[in-house]
């Protein structure tokens, strides 16, 4: 009686991934230091993302406490570039648009400002001498950074409140200190700092003014109660609709002369740009992806070069050629889910750590952290292929001798 | 001589292996053998004179140029490549003069690898392993790896992988050149236990004195079969024995 051939048995996934645990249970320290490339590109691509993910949240989050219900009115130009003045009435008139909530305006001045009577007129350090209303902090959601807003009494008198910029560019660090007010057709003279505002990224051209009560400003300044700039607060739901009809209601007579702007949607945009440094930066995460994958595929050659005795083992132990090529792909496999899986970890306390030291939010790309290693693996399996196929291709005999 | 069983183990007729080459090398001219189940057999000659290459070919782990190679009457020539795998995996085991363990795993683990490409589940696998351990005599060490045992001790542990998935045929090239004298005939006295339980046994051995105590030995010089001898009274007992022994 013939016996018959034995039936032909499959791997199970236990054990196939039980055998591509063989190779780093043996070389841990190899393998380890083989999956830090791939770790080092997907930690990179994790933390770049989180990070400008975080930031994006940041400045959204400003947007949000700033209010995305600001409107901005202001002079347009002519066919000749020269700037159209807003009518004096308008300011009333867009108070009087339904869904408007508040309104509050700077006032054109002919001064210009300086950090002594000793500069230069010329040297205006680009910076702008406005009248304030009262109520215009307020309507900007601004703070102080040091000292005091205007009120009834100090709008009358020779004193300004700086924009963080002006503050910056004047060398003045506190109030109390004086600088220097002039223009060619007002009296010049001394002006007294009462305060400097905090950094308001919804209206930066207020960042670099220097701003003065309207009292003071009618009566030295040269304002002649011209709107600079008229700021606007709608109800949150008619933002657009106001938006629409800001320009007529302000100067009837030439709607298109005057510029209307929602300063969130810039601020929003710019929050959404990507900076050319993250790109580079997510560039250089794709070499380190690259590297890694070299240095998998060389660490998987030189293991089966020198694990020719098992494969000659194992193949006659009854392993057929797939089954040697399965073991080294899930091998290589395995060393780069962890080389990913670590990298997406440390990218991830990358951006909790910065995000928690700018005080920003953490948001952490959830795309990133979960295609960053499956990046990692689908590089490992292609620099596992050759190794892998190298090993099954080897003649048992072959294997055997010369191990 | 007669068969006490109607089938031959193993059948070889006039096997050749030529590698190719310039010239090509001819290592195997014309081999004829037949192994009957239950046999003892050692396999002497010189180096080079394709010992290992004729077990390598009977363990089908590579094919012969010409001629035939019948296994338990199956023809290699005309079975696939995966039932030639699991041929290996179920009917052949195979002890080499390196052990060839896998260092970071135990002895237990290691021999359960000896039952992986069977099909069988993980759990009896290890449980098989633990029994074949201790039919080796390593019931004490199956938590050791490698390099925690003596020379003897590994071979010992190839031995049980060898055996743990009950082969038909134990091929063993050298397994006690890595030895000294005394590990290296407990090895043997290992070996002709099995047979006596049931396991055909074939090994290649440069040990002429060890060769001697064994019932059948086959004489490879130059790629062909030089002498054939069979003691009429085997198994033998003592592994030092060497008795007087009728020419074939
Ligand atoms: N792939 C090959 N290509 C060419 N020649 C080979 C190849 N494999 C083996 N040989 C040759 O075949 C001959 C027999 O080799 P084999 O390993 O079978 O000898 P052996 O009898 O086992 O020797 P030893 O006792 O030294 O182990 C040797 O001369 C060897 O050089
Ligand atoms: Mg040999």
């Amino acid at each position: 009686m013939m016996s018959s051939v034995p039936r032909p048995a499959r791997l199970s996934p236990a054990d196939l991934i039980r055998l591509g645990m063989v190779g780093p249970r043996t070389r841990t320290l190899r393998s380890v230091l083989s999956a830090l490339g791939v770790a080092l590109g997907v930690a990179a691509l994790v933390a770049v993302t989180g990070i400008s993910a975080s930031h994006q949240a940041h400045l959204l989050d400003r947007l949000d406490r700033l209010g995305s219900n600001l409107i901005t009115v202001s002079p347009g130009v002519d066919v000749d570039q020269r700037p159209v003045p807003l009518p004096k009435e308008s300011v009333a008139m867009l108070a009087a648009v339904a869904p408007v909530e508040t309104v509050s305006a700077t006032g054109a001045t002919q001064a210009d400002i300086y950090r002594n009577d000793l500069v230069p007129v010329t040297q205006t350090n680009g910076l702008s001498v406005r009248s304030a209303r009262l109520d215009l902090l307020g309507a900007l959601r601004g703070n102080l950074r040091v000292g005091r807003w205007l009120d009834r009494a100090t709008e009358r008198l020779p004193v300004v409140v700086l924009g963080s910029e002006a503050a910056d560019r004047l060398g003045i660090s506190g109030p109390g200190e004086r600088v220097w007010l002039c223009g060619k057709k007002i009296q010049c003279g001394w002006f007294s700092v009462l305060g400097i505002l905090a950094p308001n990224p919804l209206v930066p051209e207020i960042d670099s003014t220097a701003l003065t009560g309207r009292p003071q400003a009618t009566a030295r300044l040269g304002d002649d109660g011209t709107p600079a700039t008229v700021y606007v607060r709608t109800h949150p739901a008619r933002v657009t609709d106001v938006q629409a009809i800001a320009g007529a209601t302000a100067n009837p007579a030439a709607p298109n002369l005057v510029s209307v702007s929602r300063p969130s949607d810039l601020l929003k945009a710019r929050a959404e740009t990507k900076t050319s440094l993250e790109g580079m930066v997510l560039a250089l995460a794709g070499v380190a992806l690259a590297v890694g994958g070299l240095g998998i595929a060389n660490t998987m050659v030189v293991g089966v070069m020198e694990r020719r005795g098992e494969v000659g083992l194992r193949r006659a132990l009854g392993a057929r050629p797939g089954q040697i090529a399965a073991q080294f792909l899930i091998e290589s496999v395995m060393l780069g889910l962890f080389g990913g899986t670590a990298g997406a970890l440390v990218g991830g306390a990358t951006v909790h750590l910065y995000a928690s030291v700018k005080a920003w939010p953490t948001a952490v790309s959830l795309t990133w952290v979960t295609a960053g290693p499956v990046m990692a693996v689908v590089i490992a399996a292609g620099a596992g292929l050759y190794p892998a196929l190298r090993a099954a291709r080897m003649s048992p005999t072959e294997a055997l001798r010369s191990a | 001589m007669t068969a006490p069983c109607p089938e031959p183990l193993l059948l070889l007729e006039n096997v050749v292996k030529t590698y190719p080459g310039h010239p090509p090398v001819h290592v195997l001219r014309g081999i004829d053998l037949k192994v009957r189940r239950g046999e003892l057999v050692a396999v002497v000659g010189p180096s080079g004179s394709g010992k290992s290459t004729l077990l390598s070919l009977i363990g089908t782990l590579d094919h012969p140029s010409s001629g035939r190679i019948l296994f338990e009457g199956h023809d290699l020539a005309h079975l696939s490549g995966s039932e030639i795998a699991a041929l290996r995996a179920h009917r052949i085991g195979f002890v080499f003069q390196q052990f060839f363990l896998l260092p970071a795993q135990t002895a237990v683990e290691n021999v359960a690898g000896g039952l992986l490409y069977t099909g069988e589940g993980p759990r009896r696998r290890r449980e098989r392993a633990v029994e074949a351990l201790q039919d080796v005599g390593l019931g004490q060490r199956l938590g050791h790896r490698p390099e925690q045992l003596s020379g003897g001790e590994k071979q010992r542990v190839a031995i049980a992988r060898a055996l743990v998935g009950r082969p038909a045929l134990l091929l063993a090239d050298e397994p006690t050149g890595a030895l000294d004298s005394v590990s290296g005939s407990s090895i043997i006295d290992l070996l002709r236990d099995l047979n006596t339980k049931g396991t055909t046994v074939m090994v290649i051995t440069h040990d002429r004195e060890l060769a001697e105590s064994f019932p059948r030995r086959v004489g490879i010089q130059d790629g062909q079969v030089a002498f054939d001898d069979v003691d009429d009274r085997w198994p033998a007992t003592d592994s030092r024995a060497a008795g007087t022994r009728p020419r074939a």
